[in-house]
C-alpha cells in the first residue's frame, strides 16, 4: 500500500527511481569488508536475542491470558536466573567487542603511506591539496540549480557529483590528513568505510587502499551550516598509469593557468567568465540573484562593497571576512577568477558600476 | 515492589479545615499544590509536543521527495534544531516531572512535595524560557540552526544572534530542572509514609530518585557548556575556537558528558512506569524488583562514562576508542535485564490488553529496537559506517518516542482515572494506540536502511536512491502527528465525562495511589498512612 503509493507519487515528480537498499554497502576495501562483517555480526546476534525475548513475550501474551482462564503465579524473583541473564550478555558483548578492537587497530595503522592527501573542509566544499605533488584544488557541488529547485529533472547522480572529484590511485595506501576550515565537516566516503571529523585545528589521518578503479560517491556528514546537504565527497580510482598521467596533466594545467593570468580580458569576457565563477563559489550565500539571506548573508545587489572602491572589493574576496563565512578566496580561485566574479558582482545582478579589474592587478 | 499493606487512618481525606483550590487564575500561577502543578507541567508538556511535531512535520514534508520544495536549507536547519530542542527539553522532560509531581506524593503517602514554593518557582519559568527561545524564530538571521547538539565553532563564531537568546533559554530550563530534582529528591528521602523504606519504594519513585541525581550532576554541565559559549562569543574567550588556542573538541566531550546522562535522564523514569504498569495487567508481582533497582542504579552510574560513543569518529587516541566501547557494551546489560524482568513479569501472569497495557507492550518491544541499534552503534569500527546518519536518527527515535513518549502516553491513560475520577474510554484509547503504533514504525523503520545505504543525518534534500523510504517515513510521520489529536480529545473527554472510576481503577493495581478516592482530593496523605 505504502509502496504502491510512494511508487505512483514517485512517477508525478521525476523518473521512478526505485531503489530499495536496505543494508550498509560492503565496499570496495579489505577494511571496509572487515566492518562490514562485524556490522553483520552484531545484527545477528541481536536477531537471535531478540528472536529470543520476543519469543518469549508473545508466547506470554498469547498463552497466559486472562479472557483464556489464565491466573497468575505467585513467583517473583529466581536469583539464579538473574544471575545467568546478567552474565551471559556479559560475555557475548565482551567477546563481541575484541574482534571489534582488532579492526579498530587496523583502522588507526595510517603509516607507511605511498601518497598523501590534506583534506580541508570549507563551508560548502572541499579542498584537496597533495602533499608530494603540487596539486591544490576545490571540490565543489556541480549539481545545476535547477535540478535542485525542481526546474529541471534530477540526474542519477543528483547532489552526488563534483567539479573536480579527489582522484587516488588503486592499490596504493592513501593516507588522508584531515582537517577544517571554519566550521566542523566531516568527510565520508561509504565504500571506503573511511569517515573522519574535519576540524579546525586539529589534523585527523584516515586511509585507504581501493583495490580496483572506479568512482565513488559520499557526503559531508557533520551538520556544517546552510549547505550541509550539498558538499558531497567523490572519489575516482584510477589505475597507476592513469593516476600518474593525471598528475603531469595537472601540471601542464597550471603552467597554463600561469599564462592566462597575464592576459588583458575585456569586459564582456570578465562578466561572462564571472558570472560562471558565481554560481560556484558565490550563489550559495548571496543567492543567485545577488539578493542574500536578510539577517544571514548580504546581498551584492546594491552592496556598499560591490558598488564602491574596487580595491576594498578584490581585497574580501581575497582575504576574506575572519569569522564570518566569508572565506578568503585566494586559495580557492585564480587571479583570473577574482578579476571575473569582482567584474562581474559590479556590472550585473543590478550593479553597473562600469569598471572591471584584469588578472595581473590581483596579488594572490 | 513490596506488597503494600496499608492502614488508612481516614479514607475521606477533605478535612473541613483544609481549603479547596483557589478560584480562577490565581490557583495556577499562586498554586503550591502538587497535584495543579503536576497538572500544569502535563499540559505544558502537550503544548510543547504540539509544536515540536508541527516542526517534525515540516521536516518530514520536506523530506517527502528530493529536491528543495517548502522550506529553504536554513530554515531547514533552525527546524531540525528546535525540534530537537523542543521535544527534550519541552515534552520529554516536564511530562516526567508533572507526573512525578502527581504520582511521587501519592505514592510514597506525602501530603505534597517537600518544597512546595520552589515548586511553583521551577514550573513558572519554564513558560518564559521557551518563549525566549520560540521569539528566536522570529529574529533577524532566525532562531538557532546548529542542531540541537549545537555544536562549536558552528553554535559560536558561525551562529545567528538568536543564540545568545538560546543561552538564556538553556540556562532557566536548567535552573527549572535543577529546582524540580532538588524538590523530588527531598520529598523521597524525607517524606515517606511511616513503613515505607527504601526497597518498598515502588519503581517509578525509585527511578525518579535516580534521575533526580542524574539531573542535579549534570545540568550544572550544560549551564556550563553554555556558558563557555557565551563568553566566546561575547567577551572574548577561545574555549572552542581553534584560531584562539582553543579547542572545537573540547565542546563535545563537555557537552556528551551532559549529553549521555540526559538521555537516560529521557528514559529511566519511563523505565519506572512501564515497570508499574505490566505487573497491574499482568496481575503478577514485578521480577526482580531488587535487581530492577540495582539495574537503573548500574545504568545511572556507567552512564557517566561511556559519553565519548557519540564521540567515536572525532580522531580520539585508540585506547580512548576501546575504553568507550567497552563501557557502552556494559551499560547495555543492566538495560538488558530490564527488559528480561518485564518479560517474565508476564509469563505465568494473568494478562489483559487495556489501553495502557497496549502502550506498555509496545514499549518493550520497540524500545528494545531501539537498544539493539544501540548496540550496533556501540561497536566503534561500525560506528564510523553508522555515525551521523539515519541510522542514529532511527535508533534515538526508537528510544525516544515509542520509548519515552510511549510510556508517558501509558501512564497518562494508567493514572487518568485517578486524576480526573472518570474510567477511561477504551475504544478510543485503542484507536489511538494501534494508529501511533503504525505511524511511529511506518516513520522510524525506514530511517534504518536510508541510514545504512548511507544518508546523513540533517540534510534538506537528499540523493535519488533514498527517495522511496524517505516518503514513506514522511507518510508514517503525518499518520504518528494526527494521531495525536485522538488523544489530547481521549484526555478532554475524559476530564469532561465517562463513567465513575473505583478508587481501585485497575484490578490488579497495587500501590498507595490506588488506596485513594478517585478523583484524588485536593489534599490527600495529610495524615500520613501506615506501611506495613
Ligand atoms: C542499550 C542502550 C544504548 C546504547 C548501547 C546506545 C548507544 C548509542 C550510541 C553508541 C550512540 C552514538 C551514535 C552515533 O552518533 O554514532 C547513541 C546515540 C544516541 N542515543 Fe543511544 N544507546 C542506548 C540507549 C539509548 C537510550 C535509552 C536513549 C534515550 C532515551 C538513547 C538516546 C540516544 C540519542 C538521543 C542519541 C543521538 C544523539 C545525537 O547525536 O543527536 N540511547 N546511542
Ligand atoms: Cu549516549
Amino acid at each position: 500500500m505504502t509502496k504502491a503509493l510512494t511508487l505512483a507519487l514517485s512517477l508525478l515528480s521525476a523518473p521512478a527511481w526505485a531503489d530499495w537498499q536496505i543494508n550498509m554497502n560492503k565496499g570496495v576495501t579489505a577494511l571496509s569488508r572487515e566492518i562490514f562483517d562485524l556490522h553483520m555480526l552484531i545484527f545477528w546476534i541481536c536477531v537471535v536475542i531478540g528472536v529470543a525475548v520476543f519469543g518469549v513475550m508473545f508466547y506470554s501474551i498469547f498463552k497466559f491470558r486472562k479472557s483464556k482462564g489464565a491466573v497468575s503465579e505467585h513467583w517473583h524473583e529466581n536469583t539464579t536466573v538473574e544471575v545467568v541473564w546478567t552474565v551471559i550478555p556479559s560475555i557475548i558483548l565482551i567477546a563481541m567487542a575484541i574482534p571489534a578492537t582488532a579492526t579498530l587497530m587496523d583502522m588507526y595503522d595510517t603509516s607507511e603511506a605511498d601518497v598523501e592527501i590534506q583534506v580541508t573542509g570549507y563551508q560548502w566544499k572541499w579542498r584537496y591539496q597533495y602533499l608530494d605533488e603540487d596539486i591544490d584544488y576545490f571540490s565543489n557541488l556541480a549539481t545545476p540549480r535547477e535540478e535542485i529547485t525542481n526546474e529541471a529533472s534530477k540526474n542519477p547522480n543528483y547532489l552526488l557529483e563534483v567539479d573536480n572529484p579527489l582522484v587516488i590511485p588503486a592499490n596504493k595506501k592513501v593516507r588522508f590528513l584531515i582537517t577544517a576550515n571554519d566550521v566542523i565537516h566531516s568527510w565520508w566516503v561509504p565504500h571506503f568505510a573511511v569517515k573522519k571529523d574535519a576540524i579546525p585545528g586539529f589534523i585527523n589521518e584516515s586511509w585507504v587502499k581501493v583495490e580496483e578503479p572506479g568512482v565513488y560517491r559520499g557526503q559531508c556528514t557533520e551538520l556544517c551550516g546552510k549547505d550541509h546537504g550539498f558538499m558531497p565527497v567523490v572519489v575516482e580510482v584510477k589505475s597507476e598509469s592513469d593516476y600518474q598521467q593525471w598528475v603531469s596533466d595537472q601540471r601542464a594545467m597550471k603552467l597554463a593557468m600561469a599564462g592566462e593570468a597575464s592576459k588583458e580580458f575585456s569586459m564582456d569576457e570578465l562578466v561572462a567568465k564571472g558570472e560562471g565563477v558565481y554560481n560556484t563559489a558565490c550563489a550559495g550565500c548571496h543567492q543567485p540573484n545577488g539578493q542574500g539571506i536578510p539577517g544571514a548573508f548580504p546581498a551584492i545587489t546594491g552592496s556598499t562593497i560591490a558598488t564602491g572602491a574596487i580595491d576594498a572589493h578584490v581585497d574580501i574576496i581575497v582575504n576574506g571576512k575572519p569569522g564570518t563565512a566569508m572565506q578568503a578566496f585566494k586559495e580557492q580561485l585564480s587571479a583570473v577568477d577574482i578579476a571575473a566574479v569582482v567584474t562581474y558582482q559590479r556590472n550585473a545582478l543590478g550593479n553597473s558600476v562600469g569598471d572591471l579589474v584584469q588578472p595581473n592587478t590581483i596579488q594572490n | 515492589m513490596a506488597t503494600v499493606d496499608v492502614d488508612l487512618p481516614h479514607v475521606k481525606e477533605d478535612d473541613p479545615h483544609h481549603h479547596g483550590p483557589a478560584r480562577g487564575l490565581g490557583r495556577w500561577l499562586y498554586t503550591t499544590n502538587h497535584k495543579d502543578i503536576g497538572s500544569m507541567y502535563l499540559i505544558f508538556s502537550l503544548c510543547m509536543f504540539m509544536i515540536g511535531g508541527i516542526m517534525a512535520l515540516i521536516i518530514r514534508a520536506e523530506l517527502f521527495q528530493p529536491g528543495l520544495q517548502l522550506v529553504e536549507p536554513n530554515f531547514f536547519n533552525q527546524m531540525t534544531t528546535m525540534h530537537g530542542l523542543i521535544m527534550v527539553f519541552g515534552a520529554v522532560m516536564p511530562a516526567f516531572v508533572g507526573l512525578a509531581n502527581w504520582m511521587i506524593p501519592m505514592q510514597v503517602g506525602a501530603p505534597d512535595m517537600a518544597l512546595p514554593r520552589m515548586n511553583n518557582w521551577s514550573f513558572w519559568i519554564l513558560p518564559f524560557a521557551f518563549l525566549i527561545l520560540l521569539s528566536s524564530l522570529f529574529m533577524p538571521g532566525g532562531a538557532p540552526n546548529f542542531g540541537w547538539t549545537f555544536y562549536a565553532p558552528l553554535s559560536t563564531t558561525y551562529a545567528p544572534e538568536s543564540v545568545t537568546f538560546f543561552i538564556f533559554g538553556v540556562h532557566i530550563m536548567g535552573a527549572s530542572s535543577i529546582m524540580g530534582a532538588i524538590n523530588i529528591i527531598a520529598t523521597i528521602l524525607n517524606m515517606r509514609a511511616p513503613g515505607m523504606t527504601l526497597l518498598k519504594m515502588p519503581l517509578f519513585v525509585w527511578t525518579w530518585l535516580i534521575t533526580a541525581f542524574l539531573l542535579i550532576a549534570v545540568m550544572p554541565v550544560l549551564a556550563g557548556v553554555v556558558t563557555m559559549m557565551l563568553m566566546d562569543i561575547h567577551f572574548g574567550t577561545s574555549f572552542f575556537n581553534a584560531a584562539g588556542g582553543g579547542d572545537p573538541v573540547l565542546f563535545q566531550h563537555v557537552f556528551w558528558f551532559f549529553g549521555h546522562p540526559e538521555v537516560y535522564i529521557m528514559i529511566l523514569p519511563a523505565f519506572g512506569i512501564i515497570s508499574e504498569i505490566i505487573p497491574t495487567f499482568a496481575r503478577k508481582r514485578l521480577f526482580g524488583y531488587a535487581s530492577m533497582v540495582y539495574a537503573v542504579a548500574s545504568i545511572a552510574l556507567l552512564s557517566f562514562v561511556v559519553w565519548a560513543h557519540h564521540m567515536f569518529t572525532v580522531g580520539m587516541p585508540l585506547v580512548g576508542e576501546v575504553f568507550f566501547m567497552f563501557a557502552t557494551m556494559l551499560i547495555a546489560v543492566p538495560t538488558g535485564v530490564k527488559v528480561f524482568n518485564w518479560v517474565a513479569t508476564m509469563f505465568r501472569g494473568s494478562l489483559t490488553f487495556e489501553t495502557p497495557m497496549l502502550f506498555a507492550l509496545a514499549f518493550v518491544v520497540l524500545f528494545t529496537i531501539g537498544g539493539f541499534s544501540g548496540l550496533m552503534l556501540a561497536i566503534a569500527p561500525a560506528d564510523f559506517q553508522y555515525h551521523d546518519t539515519y541510522f542514529v536518527v532511527a535508533h534515538f527515535h526508537y528510544v525516544l518516542v515509542p520509548g519515552a513518549i510511549f510510556s508517558i502516553m501509558a501512564a497518562t491513560y494508567y493514572w487518568l482515572p485517578k486524576w480526573t475520577g472518570h474510567q477511561l474510554n477504551e475504544t478510543m484509547g485503542k484507536i489511538h494506540f494501534w494508529l501511533s503504533f503504525v505511524g511511529v514504525n511506518i516513520t522510524f523503520f525506514p530511517m534504518h536502511f536510508v541510514g545504512l545505504a548511507g544518508m546523513p543525518r540533517r540534510i534538506p534534500d537528499y540523493a535519488l536512491q533514498f527517495a522511496d523510504f524517505n516518503s514513506m517515513a514522511s507518510v508514517g510521520a503525518f499518520i504518528f502527528g494526527f494521531s495525536q489529536l485522538v488523544f489530547i480529545y481521549n484526555v478532554i473527554q475524559n476530564v469532561r465525562v465517562g463513567e465513575k472510576a473505583t478508587a481501585q481503577v485497575w484490578e490488579g493495581a497495587q500501590g498507595l495511589e490506588w488506596t485513594l478516592p478517585s478523583p484524588a482530593p485536593y489534599h490527600t496523605f495529610s495524615t500520613p498512612p501506615e506501611v506495613k
